[in-house]
């Protein structure tokens, strides 16, 4: 019996930790529910298909009840990287930093620097847009670009929960139907879209999002 | 400490009201009253950021190190082996083929065995090592010429939008073999798409639960 317990306890805690990981959602150990875990990211043409909209998710998996109490970090920097000449090193970036109940955005610029470390681009074109409430989204507009920050529904879907007992060997295949893990749970994003004049232009581009912890 | 907190409070108040007179205001009230305890680095940081708010959290001047970073959905997830997602975390995306590639050809070959068989592709006529080459550079190519899908039928990476069905995008190409009709319990979760509809203007998601 003693064995069994045991058994049992570590069969949960594997499933468990399989349960919470899905697109980026907790998906390594150091960010794991952390302020700086970066759930998803999206990049598609705005509405006006002269514009490009980028899309950063963070903590992921939030209830309802608990939404209002989620908040962005304000020692974490978010920062969108794009690639123009195709070497997967970033030419320009896009940063997006909370202060006091607004989210401050620095860019389209070319960093200082590239790679693992950044400073914030002071000097750049700078916007903000109060962080929304769970009931009252606000948007601004500045220099051509929009902006958004706040809660949001989590626009990802997957049976995750089915996908972790395939991998487990606890089952052989998904249901059909399948059963959206996500549903009913938000997120906070932070959403971007800039004319595509300011990324590039024309052609294709690389891109990421970063989460970066002031030292 | 006290009193430079109770000045910066001060100053911040100041601020709303005489958004344009900051920097005089804050530089001369500085020196006025704790002009002993004014740094440098105090004086450079209220020159740059007068603009900026900063009740909390301090300034912007400040070095940001990686903690996480994500370019395609579930590339990490997926592909990288358990003792290795941190580290990919903070590889720079063109420094992660030569040290991931061939960690995400065998975790690909585990999951989908018949990938180990010399020629064996998938419906985008990628094999083994020419898939997980291009998945383990993990960066989101995005058009800026039109359609933006992670994969439409027609139009293959050009983009991730809202509604792209990623999951099963990737379920067909890992285990759908040449033409998504091999293991169809498998390449398919069954769940198409999201539990709200989204919004066809900006901010594009739903609105929050």
């Amino acid at each position: 019996m003693k064995n069994m317990k045991i058994y049992l306890g570590i069969g949960i805690f594997a499933i468990a930790g399989f349960l919470l990981v899905a697109a980026d959602h907790i998906d390594a150990p150091a960010v794991s529910g952390g302020t700086s875990d970066v759930t998803d990211f999206y990049a598609f043409q705005g509405e006006d298909t002269d514009n490009v909209v980028f899309v950063a998710n963070l903590q992921g998996l939030l209830a309802p009840g608990s939404t209002d109490a989620a908040t962005f970090d304000e020692n974490v920097l978010i920062e969108f990287n794009i690639d123009t000449d195709q070497d997967n090193v970033e030419d320009l970036v896009i940063q997006a930093i909370p202060r006091d109940g607004k989210m401050y955005f620095f860019g389209p610029v070319a960093p200082s620097i590239t790679g693992l470390n950044s400073s914030i681009m002071t000097s750049a074109t700078q916007s903000s847009v109060d962080i929304s409430t769970r009931m009252t989204p606000v948007l601004e507009q500045n220099a051509g670009m929009k902006f958004f920050a706040g809660p949001r529904d989590d626009p990802f879907f997957m049976d995750f929960a089915q996908y972790s007992d395939i991998i487990a060997g606890n089952a052989t295949g998904f249901d059909n139907p399948g059963s959206d893990t996500f549903q009913g749970t938000n997120v906070l994003s932070i959403v971007v879209e800039v004319p595509k004049s300011m990324v590039g232009g024309s052609g294709t581009v690389n891109t990421w999002v970063e989460s970066k912890r002031k030292q | 400490m006290k009193t430079i907190i109770k000045t910066h409070a001060f100053l911040n108040d100041v601020r709303k009201v005489f958004a344009q007179k900051t920097i005089i205001i804050a530089v001369a009230t500085c020196f006025a009253v704790v002009a002993f305890s004014c740094s440098k680095e105090d004086e450079i940081t209220n020159a740059s950021e007068t603009e900026i708010a900063s009740k909390k959290g301090g300034p912007f001047n400040a070095v940001y190190l990686q903690e996480d970073q994500m370019g395609r959905p579930a590339v990490n997830t997926v592909f990288v082996s358990s003792d290795s997602k941190d580290l990919f975390n903070v590889t720079v995306p063109s420094e992660q083929n030569g040290l991931f590639q061939s960690m995400f050809q065998n975790n690909l070959e585990a999951l989908s065995p018949a990938y180990a068989n010399p020629g064996d592709t998938n419906a985008l006529g990628l094999d083994a090592a020419t898939f997980t080459g291009l998945l383990a550079t993990d960066v989101l190519n995005v058009s800026l010429d039109g359609v933006t899908t992670f994969f439409d039928g027609t139009n293959v990476l050009t983009g991730r939008a809202l509604a792209d069905d990623v999951i099963t995008v990737e379920l067909l190409l890992i285990f759908g073999g040449e033409d998504f009709s091999e293991n169809p319990t498998l390449s398919n979760d069954n769940v198409d798409a999201n539990d709200k509809a989204f919004l066809s203007d900006f901010p594009y998601l739903a609105s929050p639960w």
